[in-house]
């Protein structure tokens, strides 16, 4: 297989690990005003991803790297491209993230009631606003000869660029949902269950919607069965839920966003970005590609430190595995 | 303003800014490790106290030094595209490798070490902290082994065909002689830092006098523990910030005349300036202090070498490059980078630098053999030792930087062609103003708890939770919880 090929794959595999990963905390995120009753209910939800939410993000971070190290051109037009976009999920990142950290560092409600909010807004912002980006990569946006993004915030708010955004928020409330079910006990577990269910219906019509339109505007014969298979996974994951199989119902939502990036991608290749201006001024992986020389030291890395990652982050989830309840958050904790 | 001015301001602030919590983040981490690992072997309740304490701290720092650090990875190819398309071959690589091994080896031992207070035996709870070190220091290696070949472009070809820079030789990359003097210096900057943060609390606490018995033993070991970290790293600033001007004097030697306003190429015996007072532009008489041959010293490495002057440097530049890169925000054109800041940027360095370290001497003389100093005052002195390193570390990029200019890529691509051209003035004002904005509310907001955790002092002991004993029960509460 071409070098080119192989990091279009592995790009393709970091974006599906952040998807899939920070999906269900950005999910848990924007469920806090809906599940949890009281504060103590709040600090389960956010201590469920305490411990790995900040893990999670790197697999953005290192799809960002990886990207400018493989494909530089793609990186470039991207980033500078989307520019507004990008700008908001920064800011929604920073004060999410500071929101882990502070909320719980002062005792007084308002303090609470606003890093609530970050957390809030910081978690939907980000997973909207990257649908709408991924869906209109996948659909091509104004590109010139140079490479050069042409068009403005306004081009990518087309209707099938908000109903990826709307998909994948859908998506990531779900798939949170079904975390929050998995890993808390009492009542908010049961109450994360039946909202996994409900808002999972409406996911599976809507997300259903996104991908028939993916696949009949921009798929190819070998995205087809992938996003056949995601509906089917996200199908799984509900009647998994319905009937209490939190693991399984999980795993379905785990697959359905992972095999929905596989899609994408797949919809994608082998263009990265296509122009909507004229084809021959699309990035795809052999002009917007890094040398051979430089593909070859990073394949060597990427073999070398993915599995060491892998192990150790999947050791974290052991570690922290057991279900919590508000019994474990005193009520008294003091404020530090 | 042009996108160009905006996007520098843009760098240069977010970048400082973020800068100023990574030496905490660095030396910290390694502070409280060791404050850990001195706890299981020796079982003194003070080190325990004192992990737990700074290790609240960390946390406070550690969140911002996160939120800011995305940014910087993003921002290249928000606003610098044209220079991440004709770099990305070279520069994209160890970028790339920073994240997969550093910050993934950060965040999930920090998670681990945050939580797993209940969950991990001790010996194992204490590596994690001490993998987030290593962790650090990976990350410091490979963003300054790409910001060294920003300095000093190496291990590369120029290819017309594609017009960017790609790379053939990644080892010239990361052992590059401007990256082996670097590391060692911004890492003893950053112990240094770390040190003083140290130094800096547990003396304001000590100095204030109201405690137990207990309290002032704890705060007495973290002052002298800090002073001694903060001096022995400043010495090895010292060591390697020389070093490192005779690297500099020979990849860049603009650099090195720009930092002394040095015009006219010195034979031999140059004279450093402590200051100057006067114009800098090399016009007019100007009063300065100097010290006699100490600037062929510190180019050279001996005390009668040739430092090249500006005017020199400037004509062997045309000479080389053809045109001039014109007339920028920051740099008068002609090559030549900002001369006042330049000058001023480097002393503020180096001064600040051996203030602080002068400082800790003091404060270890002033409390050895178990004195303590009467005067509240210390206590203030103390804690204006970590405000000192922290902008001593800022002056240090600031001159670094600025003083590559106008070049971003040192002699192949001037800052002004690495703008993006399809950033708008109104796109990169909003990013601009939006980020400098929610950046100085975040500064106050951890100002404020910094300030109000110190302030409450370092948590009685208590004996953590050992999973590893039989009757540990699994089902307690968290013993930490968001
Ligand atoms: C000498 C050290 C050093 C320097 C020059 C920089 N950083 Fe940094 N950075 C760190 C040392 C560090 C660190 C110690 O690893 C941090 C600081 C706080 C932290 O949490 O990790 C970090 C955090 C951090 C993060 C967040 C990681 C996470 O989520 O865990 C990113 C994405 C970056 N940095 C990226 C950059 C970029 C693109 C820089 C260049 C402009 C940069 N940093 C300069
Ligand atoms: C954290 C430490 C750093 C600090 C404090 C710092 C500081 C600065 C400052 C003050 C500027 C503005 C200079 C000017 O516009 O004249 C700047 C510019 C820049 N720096 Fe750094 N820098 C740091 C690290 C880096 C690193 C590690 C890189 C690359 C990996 C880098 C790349 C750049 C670029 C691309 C610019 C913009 C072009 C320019 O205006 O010079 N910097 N930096
Ligand atoms: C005797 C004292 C010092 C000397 C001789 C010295 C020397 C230098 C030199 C020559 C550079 C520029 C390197 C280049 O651009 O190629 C530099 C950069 C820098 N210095 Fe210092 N320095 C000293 C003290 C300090 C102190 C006390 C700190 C902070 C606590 C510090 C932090 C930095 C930083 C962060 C940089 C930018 C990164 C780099 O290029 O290494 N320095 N120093």
């Amino acid at each position: 297989m071409e070098l080119t090929t192989i990091w279009f794959l592995v790009i393709a595999f970091l974006w599906v690990g952040y998807f899939v990963l920070e999906g269900f905390d950005f999910g848990v995120g924007a469920l806090l005003p809906v599940l949890a009753r009281n504060d103590r209910e709040r600090r389960v939800m956010i201590n469920t991803i305490g411990p790995v939410w900040d893990g999670n993000e790197v697999w953005l971070l290192v799809a960002g790297g990886a990207t400018f190290a493989a494909f530089p051109e793609w990186y470039a037009t991207l980033f500078s491209g989307f520019y507004l976009p990008l700008l908001l999920i920064l800011l929604a990142l920073i004060v999410r993230g500071l929101a882990f950290e502070y909320r719980h560092k002062r005792p007084e409600d308002s303090w609470k009631r606003n890093w609530d909010l970050a957390i809030i807004v910081g978690s939907v912002v980000p997973a909207v606003l990257w649908g709408v980006a991924f869906a209109n990569i996948v659909a091509g946006v104004p590109i010139d000869a140079d490479f050069e993004f042409t068009g403005s915030i306004f081009t990518l708010l087309n209707p099938y660029g908000l109903l990826g955004g709307v998909t994948m928020l859908l998506l990531c409330v779900t798939h949170g949902a079904m975390f929050v079910a998995l890993k808390t006990d009492g009542e908010i577990r049961h109450r994360a269950r039946l909202l996994a269910v409900r808002v999972g219906a409406v996911t599976f019509v809507v997300a259903g919607g996104f991908w028939t339109w993916t696949q009949t505007a921009h798929g190819s014969l070998a995205s087809a069965p992938v996003l056949v298979a995601a509906a089917l996974a996200l199908l799984g994951a509900l009647l998994a839920a319905a009937s209490g199989r939190e693991g399984w119902a999980f795993t379905g939502t785990f697959a359905a966003i992972g095999l929905m990036m596989v899609g994408l991608f797949t919809a994608l290749f082998p263009d990265v970005m296509p122009s909507s201006t004229d084809p021959a001024y699309s990035l795809t992986v052999t002009n917007a590609a890094a040398t051979q020389y430089t593909l070859r030291i990073m394949t060597w890395v990427a073999v070398a430190f993915t599995p060491i990652v892998l192990g150790y982050q999947a050791w974290s989830y052991w570690v922290f595995r057991r279900r919590l309840t508000v019994e474990h958050i005193s009520a008294d904790a003091p404020a530090r | 303003m042009e996108v160009l001015d905006l996007a520098r301001l843009q760098f240069g602030i977010t970048t400082v800014y973020h800068f100023l919590f990574v030496p905490i983040t660095i030396g910290l981490s390694a502070l409280v490790a060791t404050f850990e690992t001195l706890w299981l072997r020796r079982k003194d309740p003070a080190y325990l106290r004192l992990t737990k304490f700074f290790g609240k701290l960390f946390l406070i720092n550690f969140a911002i030094g996160v939120v800011t650090g995305i940014v910087q990875e993003f921002q290249f190819g928000m606003n610098w595209s044209d220079y991440s398309r004709f770099v990305g071959d070279v520069f994209g690589a160890p970028l790339a490798i920073e994240g997969l091994l550093a910050f993934f080896l950060e965040s999930t031992f920090l998670g681990l070490w945050i939580f797993g207070w209940d969950r991990l035996p001790r010996a194992v709870h204490a590596a994690c902290m001490w993998l987030v070190h290593i962790g650090t220091l990976f990350s410091a290696y490979f963003i300054l082994a790409a910001n060294s070949w920003m300095q000093n472009p190496v291990g590369h070809t120029y290819n017309p065909e594609t017009g960017r820079a790609e790379l053939t030789d990644f080892a010239a990359v990361l052992f590059n002689p401007v990256q082996l003097v670097a590391f060692p210096h911004v890492v003893a900057a950053c112990y240094m830092t770390g040190g003083a943060f140290v130094l800096g609390v547990s003396g304001w606490l000590y100095l204030r006098n109201r405690h137990s018995d207990d309290d002032r033993a704890l705060y007495r070991k973290g002052l002298r523990i800090g002073a001694a970290v903060t001096l022995l790293a400043g010495i090895g600033v010292a060591i390697t910030g020389d070093v490192q001007g005779k690297v500099m004097t020979e990849v860049q030697p603009m650099k090195m005349a720009a930092a002394e306003g040095l015009y006219e190429t010195a034979e031999e015996c140059a004279p450093f300036s402590i200051l100057t007072i006067g114009s800098l532009d090399g016009t007019e008489e100007r009063f300065s202090i100097t010290i006699p041959c100490l600037l062929s010293y510190l180019g050279t490495g001996s005390f009668d070498g040739q430092v090249e002057g500006i005017n020199d440097l400037r004509e062997r530049y045309v000479a080389e490059y053809g045109q001039d890169p014109g007339q920028t925000y920051y740099s008068p054109g002609d090559f030549t980078p900002n001369i006042p800041v330049t000058y001023w940027t480097f002393r503020l360095m180096i001064g600040l630098g051996l203030l602080a370290a002068g400082v800790s001497a003091l404060l270890l003389w002033v409390t050895r053999g178990g004195r303590m100093p009467r005067r509240r005052g210390w206590g203030v002195v103390a804690l204006s030792v970590p405000v000192v390193t922290v902008l001593a570390s800022s002056f240090g990029w600031i001159f670094t930087e600025m003083g590559r200019q106008p070049w971003v890529v040192y002699g192949l691509m001037t800052t002004e062609h690495g703008v993006s051209p399809s950033v708008s003035v109104t796109e990169a004002a909003i990013s601009l103003i939006t980020l400098t904005g929610l950046y100085a509310v975040l500064a106050i907001v951890e100002i404020g708890l910094l300030a109000k955790f110190i302030r409450a002092g370092a948590d009685p002991f208590v004996e953590p939770p050992d999973p590893t004993h039989p009757d540990h029960d699994d089902d307690a509460p968290l013993v930490f919880a968001y």
